[in-house]
């Protein structure tokens, strides 16, 4: 026991655990996880990795969806439509992301034969890229479809209202007298301006993304961070636990800094 | 002075028919309003609507389905899963309104300070704020959920501590706009000092806006405690919906059960969506700034 505790330096006092940790950190070094005695940055990273793989086209797809359906909505406000594809947002926002991704495990298992978990079934050599490719497509649909359904309420929502916002400006009111179809209004100068509170929200949303791959990877046993934190949590792994949230931590504000680089070029009004 | 009682009293209620006056408009809300109470007569009701008591064991009846005796059939241990979720809205509900209780009284001390004092306040404020906008929420409770101990107040904790933010933003800009108005000044000149102007001007205005909040921190709060029980930071002995979920998990038995998946699920989903739909009505009525979306 006591060797133990000497290993994990837990026989010294907080403060001097505290500056050891600062110190690691800092030179990379994320310590021992206690469950699988390896170092925590050679399981943390290869983590982050496969979650990127699932969440950033599940972020591309609920943006593109969520624009495409809150514009619609915002077009035909009012109509049995517009209200059938508010209330349906409306239910998956308010749905635990973890039991939609229970209830598409189910469905997808039962009735479409999907592999239950993980992302690989069998290792393919090299040569058989093709078929790793189609393998591990088939591993990502059941999560990427939570992860989707559970993200693309936001952006409805908020694609929605900010598009209405637009359509009652003076300017619209302008481009119609002006005898501007509606199709090009609704995009160039709907659209455009639109759009813009959309990239805020991403970069907001991505902190909340990687909640909803918390919950998808423990679900579909993805081997991602998400996954991880949910193991170290189990095990009360605390180094891993650490390395996760620092690793999670650090990808969302570079996440966040990048966004709020690119808002200038997207919006000449904000300067940098 | 009994008669100045009486008045005010009178204005009170004269001011609440006209809330429900404006509130009754919106159908949403009437639903939501609706949902909740039938939610709540349900965790208070709860020793009465269940038929069983949601602990007890019945053996050879393992994983059984729906049935008469059973509503909602029964665990992987042979416990009946009605009494269960009509006992898991208890857990919920109380998570839900102490997690929010601490949220908004957080968001709204900071709200108001940020507002009402300097620039350097607001700015150092809104520097701690940012920080908990962008670092993930979930993964900011998991954390403190599990240094803090499976029990039902450590995850009530780590929601309270973490979910102020939206509350103290949205109270700054009230308390910002608010502290410009004519009357403060008024006040002010008239010799009022900083805590009087707060107690008797700025909250009282300040107010509306954080009850509307608070009901869509709570639906948030819910949520959370849902996903952080499942995750397996809560009480495995305190029967909630998240709970339920997180045994119907770990035991493998989703696949087959699906009575053991659904009402729990449905029932979260539910009263978020009560919570919601209340939220945003109250906002409507409350928050100049909300428009319908």
């Amino acid at each position: 026991m006591e060797n133990l505790e000497a290993q994990f330096g837990l026989n010294q006092p907080l403060w001097v655990q505290y500056i050891i940790y600062l110190k690691n950190t800092v030179t990379g070094n994320f310590g021992i996880s206690y469950q699988t005695r390896t170092p925590v940055g050679d399981m943390v990273f290869p983590a982050l990795m496969n979650t990127l793989i699932l969440l950033l086209p599940a972020t591309a797809i609920s943006i593109a969806v969520g624009i495409g359906i809150g514009m619609i909505a915002a077009w035909r406000r009012g109509t049995k439509e517009e209200v059938a594809m508010s209330g349906t947002t409306l239910v998956l926002y308010c749905m635990p992301t973890f039991w939609l991704g229970l209830l598409l495990l189910v469905m997808g298992v039962l009735y479409l034969g999907l592999p239950v978990g993980g992302m690989f079934t069998i290792s393919f050599g090299p040569e058989n890229a093709f078929a790793r490719f189609s393998d591990l497509l088939q591993h990502m649909a059941l999560p990427l479809a939570t992860l989707v359904l559970g993200l693309v309420g936001q952006y409805v929502l908020v694609m929605k209202g900010s598009l209405l916002d637009v359509l009652t400006e003076d300017y619209m009111v302008t481009a119609r007298a002006k005898g501007i179809r509606r199709r090009k209004l609704m995009w160039d100068h709907g659209f455009r301006n639109a759009v813009l509170p959309m990239v805020t929200l991403m970069a907001l949303n991505i902190g909340l993304s990687f909640g909803g791959a918390i919950q998808t990877e423990t679900i579909f046993s993805w081997p991602g961070i998400g996954l991880l934190t949910y193991r170290a949590i189990l095990s009360r792994d605390y180094p891993a636990l650490q390395g996760a949230f620092l690793v999670i931590a650090v990808a969302v504000i570079l996440a966040n800094l990048i966004a709020d680089l690119l808002y200038p070029f997207l919006d000449p009004r904000v300067v940098a | 002075m009994a008669e100045s009682k009486n008045s005010r009293i009178f204005t009170h209620l004269e001011s609440l028919r006209k809330f429900w006056k404006a509130y009754k408009r919106s159908r949403t809300g009437l639903i939501g309003a609706g949902i909740l109470a039938a939610f709540i007569a349900m965790a208070l009701l709860a020793p009465y609507l269940a038929p069983y008591s949601p602990s007890r064991i019945f053996l050879t009846e393992e994983l059984q389905p729906p049935s008469w005796k059973h509503l909602f059939g029964t665990n992987e241990s042979g416990q009946d899963l009605f009494s269960q979720v009509i006992y898991g809205s208890q857990a919920s509900l109380i998570v839900g309104f102490a997690a929010s209780l601490i949220a908004s009284s957080i968001g709204t001390v900071l709200g108001i300070t940020a507002g009402y004092f300097s620039r350097i306040v607001r700015n150092l404020i809104l520097r701690v704020t940012d920080f908990f906008i962008v670092i993930p929420s979930l993964v900011l409770m998991i954390v403190l959920a599990s240094v803090l101990g499976p029990t039902l107040s450590s995850v009530i904790l780590a929601i309270g501590l973490v979910g102020w933010t939206g509350t103290a933003r949205v109270v700054m800009a009230q308390t910002l706009s608010v502290k410009e108005l004519p009357f403060i000044e008024a006040s002010k000149s008239a010799g009022a000092g900083n805590s009087y102007v707060l107690r008797n001007h700025i909250l009282p205005n300040v107010m509306p806006v954080v009850f509307a909040q608070t009901v869509l921190v709570i639906a948030n709060a819910i949520l959370y405690e849902a996903v952080l029980t499942f995750l397996g930071l809560g009480n495995p002995s305190q029967i909630t919906w998240g709970q339920i979920l997180e045994f119907a998990f770990n035991s493998g038995a989703i696949t087959t059960a699906w009575w053991y998946v659904l009402p729990p699920g449905l029932s979260i989903m539910l009263v978020v969506l009560g919570f919601s739909l209340t939220g945003y009505s109250l906002d409507e009525i409350f928050n100049p700034r909300v428009r319908k979306i």
